[in-house]
């Protein structure tokens, strides 16, 4: 699954993501290039972030969900972002990458809304496919959290900060029958419109919540057109890709592109092939809080030797 | 009593006649139902055949919501929440595909027969 190269990156901080078992993963992305490290061993990372600056991803608190796998995602999304609270350094802001809700409930949004905003962090959204299921399939969401990016089509919008590119991309509006995730032509031709005249050096992130990865196509955990996005950033020396949906971590290193998926704040589900159905897996009560977490990234530019090299990016 | 029996054989062909015509105009009347379920991200069973003018029931008993949308769009269900239902009534024959516009692994037909 994890493919690394010898490009310079920290072996050691993606094998911590590989086995790391508490509440929270901060990501350094040193140079554009992600790191990652519990959250009990933050001061490293903080170090790190220095110069630059960290930002944070919380994934599928599925606010409305009943079922025992967690009964009160509520509790759990505000022990995250408890977490994010207490975190010693203060994030620039926040990514939320998709099923805030469950149901697409008028009040699960709000009391998914209620919970995040005790982080006092700018949020960035993306939605998840639990979040279109209103009756206007995704009018509930765009009206509530489209105010402040203005975003196109489905949701889809981009913003700058510290010199890194941010792209917030919508993989699960109108998918088509036996397929996985999906971009769509209008979200593509928007994406290569996006990230021209960017410099080839200016890192991006991008977040969206299906994996842009296939992590598994027969339970649909990819995305049916991410090779044309991932065509439009072949030529940055920096790509960090973003995902929530699948409530595991799983890392993937190609070239310069880092694929990461965040834990959700409510269940987990099972890994691949290891259950009838990719449904909510229930963990016994002391166990949940081990495979619920979020995620921090930190940036800082510059000042290291970077994997990224111009070889890295025609290897891609 | 050639004359009875032959009056009872004629009053029994008579009544047998009246049922086979009263099932006649009763068979097409019975509402028929068929109930599917939605189980494990499956459509249970994912492939059925039905008389035209059969409603077809799913039921979601899965922990994750599902729906059931056409491919043709002859019927789209509100999301499914576990123990939810939705039904729809299949007048023409015809074969429908359908799938779940959440998870659009999950495929079904329902194949309706005059």
């Amino acid at each position: 699954m994890t493919q690394e190269k010898d490009d310079g990156i920290d072996r050691r901080g993606a094998l911590e993501c590989m086995i790391w078992a508490g509440t929270g993963v901060l990501w350094t992305l040193v140079g554009g290039v992600p790191r990652s490290s519990s959250l009990l061993g933050i001061s490293e990372a903080n170090a790190q972030a220095a110069s630059g600056f960290s930002f944070l991803q919380i994934s599928d608190s599925h606010i409305g969900f009943k079922a025992p796998a967690n009964p009160n995602p509520v509790a759990t999304l505000d022990e995250a972002i408890g977490k994010i609270s207490a975190l010693p350094q203060k994030p620039a802001f926040m990514l939320h990458t998709g099923d805030i809700t469950h149901l697409s409930k008028p009040e699960e949004f709000d009391n998914a809304d209620q919970a995040i905003v005790k982080a006092k962090l700018d949020t960035f959204y993306v939605p998840g496919e639990h979040d279109i299921i209103d009756e206007g399939q995704g009018k509930a969401y765009l009206e509530r959290y489209g105010k402040r990016t203005q975003p196109k089509g489905t949701g889809w919008h981009s913003f700058d900060h510290g010199g890194v590119h941010f792209v917030g991309l919508v993989n699960v509006a109108n998918l088509k029958a036996g397929g996985m995730g999906t971009l769509g032509d209008e979200q593509l031709a928007w994406l290569a419109d996006d990230l021209k005249g960017k410099s080839a050096s200016t890192p991006i992130v991008l977040f969206a919540h299906i994996p842009l990865w296939t992590v598994s196509a027969d339970w649909g955990w990819g995305t049916e057109d991410s090779a044309q996005a991932l065509g439009l950033v072949k030529r940055f020396g920096s790509v960090t890709v973003l995902n929530g949906h699948i409530h595991q971590l799983m890392q993937k290193v190609e070239g310069t592109v880092t694929f990461h998926t965040a834990r959700s704040t409510a269940f987990p589900q099972p890994a691949p092939g290891t259950a009838k159905s990719p449904g909510p897996l229930k963990v016994p009560d002391d166990q949940l809080r081990h495979v619920l977490g979020i995620t921090s990234v930190a940036v800082k530019q510059g000042t290291q030797p970077l994997a990224i090299t111009d070889s890295e990016l025609a290897k891609t | 009593m050639s004359l009875f029996h032959d009056g009872l054989r004629a009053f029994a062909a008579g009544t047998a006649a009246a049922c086979v015509l009263y099932s006649a105009i009763a068979a097409p009347m019975a509402p028929a139902e068929t109930h599917l379920s939605i189980d494990n991200f499956v459509f249970k069973p994912d492939a059925i055949t039905v008389r035209a003018g059969t409603t077809v029931v799913w039921e979601n008993d899965d922990d994750i919501p599902h729906t059931v949308v056409a491919l043709d769009g002859a019927f789209r269900s509100q999301a499914l929440d576990t123990e939810d239902k939705f039904s729809f009534t299949f007048a023409q024959a015809g074969t429908f595909e359908y799938f779940c516009s959440l998870h659009p692994r999950m495929k079904g037909q329902v194949v309706v027969t005059p």
